[in-house]
């Protein structure tokens, strides 16, 4: 699928913006803080009803403005389908579908899918454990809108859990520890101790139920996932080193080890675990008040051979694993649907090295839509500019940078400070912005072309 | 701000549920333009609300004497019992005309966050309604949400020794809707409870 066409209105720093969008690359190019990340940011929230950049959706309304819309036209098998999101913060947001409104938003999910990488996904491999979590969470509700339900039931069950501890700590303690002197008022704590533990099974039955299924996907996802994580981290740094991915679960040690060491368990032994766990640590948790069990406590350790990446990886090495996660999400989605995600890569190529974004180049030439952003054109990597189109972005516009008119290939390059002509179409000036001149060159051999001779010489890194 | 009683009146209504302070303006302004007689009435109904409406001693729903119409009725089934959360689940159930057996309401359901636990809500008084050894069936129609599933499954595994059948209204897809509209999780529990054609 790809989006053919991208229409913000009162988004972050856009009053309003019209972009063209076609198959292959797109490079959006400009300085820090124009607007670059805003534009891949409203394709994003498209597609997941959520920003990979902020919690809430006030920061994504211009300042100013009461809501925001956000409209994208995504083709998928020759098929165009309009999806309209109109975010006002601190109510409902309201969706379209064609040209009628949905019931819920979330009835949209999954009429575009994205799979996007950012600068804040170094926290997948950095981060707290939540992050590697949402990770696999968010992927599953991808696959599966299903799983979004499950998984808002699963944080509820936690909350009222923990709530439920909390309440009952000063009525649980009560009966242990050295036995007081019988007194006439201690029936009713007897009988409220009883009470509160048959609540506590209730609610460890429930969730041990949900958590199960919960665990039981991730792990499937993760089994699913591994394989292409090694094969793409390998890919992009040409290197075999041996990057895995293994499930840290906070079930009781035996079970725990068989999930570490790869074996996905069925349900009901999940779910079996999961009650005998929350039995062996009954005291502690009454003693401290949180559920300690449980997918909401569990890890992905991410290694690079023998050593954890966290803490022992470099930079660069970190890096290429959070987006060795991402394209194997990439690969896995591609694999369901049987058809291409949008690839969003904000901000990556700054941060490689030339081999690595070479190779990266490589990989991602065959997906029907990137969208990359850069801050410095000629970070690209000239093959992904020569596919498509290049933007570029000034003060919250969007301009494609056109060609000087006939630019025959056997002319030379012509020299960064060459004038260029005003663009017609959009009668703004493109000029001013940093774009090597190679992009101008390139652009006529773009778009809709990939069948063409580049793809024979990329295709190679892609392994497929 | 205005000045005392209007002000007085606004206060008291935007206490109410689901009136804002707008909302509390505009109704206290229509009281004050509308007939003194529309007023006493709602006043007195406001009174007799408090003064006459009680809870039934047996089932708790609302009711006007020590038994609420339904528990009074000899025609009702004694040996069947509804459970439910609130007085207006009665009602809901009562306009299906399917149920001819009492009820039982609970005030509530447990939810921990909310500090309601089972001693909160009438699950003693449901106890010792089952202990006289009529009662053959209770049937389980709190919510379907998590609060009521919880309390469906704390219910049923307190009435498990006791010896009455215990069952759990169904959920699934509603009667004369679309199968597309359905949402993903009901759908799912429509599946999880299907059941056996017999031709």
């Amino acid at each position: 699928m790809y989006v053919r066409h991208l229409t913000l209105k009162d988004f972050r720093s856009y009053p309003s913006a019209e972009l063209a969008l076609t198959q292959g690359v797109t490079t959006l190019v400009g300085l820090n803080g124009q607007g670059k990340t805003n534009l891949v940011e409203a394709v994003g929230y498209l597609a997941t009803l959520g920003s990979h950049r902020v919690a809430t959706d006030q920061p994504l309304v211009r300042f100013g403005a009461a809501q925001a819309i956000v409209r994208g036209a995504v083709v998928r098998d020759h098929r165009e389908t309009m999806v309209e999101l109109e975010i006002t913060p601190g109510r409902a947001n309201r969706a379209r579908l064609g040209r009628s409104p949905v019931a819920r938003p979330r009835d949209v999910l999954g009429t575009l899918r994205t799979v996007l990488f950012a600068p804040e996904d170094l926290s997948l491999v950095k981060g707290d454990p939540s992050e590697r979590r949402r990770f696999l969470d968010d992927l599953l509700v991808q696959r599966q809108p299903r799983w979004s339900g499950v998984r808002s039931d699963y944080d509820k069950i936690v909350k009222q859990r923990n709530a439920l501890l909390k309440s009952a700590a000063s009525v649980l303690r009560k009966g242990r520890g050295a036995p007081r002197r019988p007194r006439p008022g201690d029936e009713p704590v007897d009988e409220a101790r009883a009470a509160a533990l048959h609540t506590l099974d209730v609610w460890n039955d429930h969730l041990a139920t949900v958590g199960s299924q919960l665990l039981y996907a991730r792990l499937r996802l993760l089994r699913d996932l591994v394989p292409d994580l090694a094969e793409c981290y390998d890919a992009v740094s040409a290197a075999s080193s041996n990057a895995r991915a293994t499930y840290r679960s906070s079930l009781h040690e035996s079970l725990a080890a068989r999930i570490g060491a790869g074996e996905v368990p069925d349900v009901d032994a999940l779910r079996q675990g999961v009650l005998d766990t929350l039995a062996e640590v009954r005291a502690t948790e009454i003693e401290r008040g949180v559920s300690l069990v449980g997918p909401h406590r569990d890890d992905v350790v991410l290694s690079l051979g023998d050593l954890p990446a966290k803490g022992y990886a470099s930079h660069g090495e970190s890096w290429s694993f959070a987006l060795g996660l991402k394209l194997a999400a990439y690969r896995l989605l591609r694999r369901d649907l049987g058809d291409d995600p949008v690839l969003v890569l904000d901000d990556v190529f700054a941060e490689l090295d030339s081999g690595r974004r070479d190779r990266l180049a490589g990989l991602i030439a065959d997906c029907e839509q990137v969208l990359i952003t850069a801050a410095v054109g000629a970070d690209v990597p000239d093959v992904l500019r020569e596919q498509g189109m290049t933007y570029a972005v000034e003060l919250g516009e969007v301009h494609p940078l056109t060609p000087q008119p006939v630019p025959s290939p056997s002319q030379p390059v012509p020299s960064p400070s060459a004038p260029r002509e005003p663009n017609a179409v959009f009668g703004s000036e493109s000029g001013g912005i940093p774009v090597s001149s190679e992009t101008n060159a390139a652009f006529t051999s773009q778009v809709g072309e990939q069948e063409g001779e580049q793809e024979g010489e990329q295709d190679e890194g892609s392994g497929r | 701000m205005y000045e005392g009683a209007v002000q007085d009146l606004i206060d008291e209504l935007g206490r109410l549920p689901g009136v804002g302070p707008k909302g509390a303006q505009r109704i206290a302004f229509h009281l004050l333009q509308a007939d003194s007689d529309d007023v006493t009435r709602l006043v007195t109904a406001l009174t007799e609300v408090k003064a006459k409406v009680r809870f039934c001693d047996l089932c708790g729903n609302v009711a006007q004497a020590e038994r609420c119409r339904i528990c009074a009725d000899p025609r009702r089934d004694q040996t069947a019992i509804c459970v439910v959360e609130e007085p207006k689940d009665v009602v809901a159930i009562e306009r299906t005309r399917e149920f001819r057996g009492t009820y039982h309401v609970l005030g509530g359901a447990i939810s921990p966050i909310d500090g309601i636990g089972p001693d909160d809500l009438r699950v003693r008084e449901l106890m010792t309604r089952l202990a006289s050894g009529d009662v053959q069936e209770v049937i389980i129609a709190t919510d379907p949400n998590l609060e009521g599933e919880a309390t469906a499954t704390y219910l049923s595994r307190l009435l498990r020794d006791i010896g009455v059948t215990v069952t759990r209204l169904a959920s699934g897809l509603p009667v004369g809707g679309d199968l597309e509209y359905a949402d993903e999780v009901t759908l799912g529990r429509a599946f999880e409870g299907r059941r056996r054609v017999d031709a």
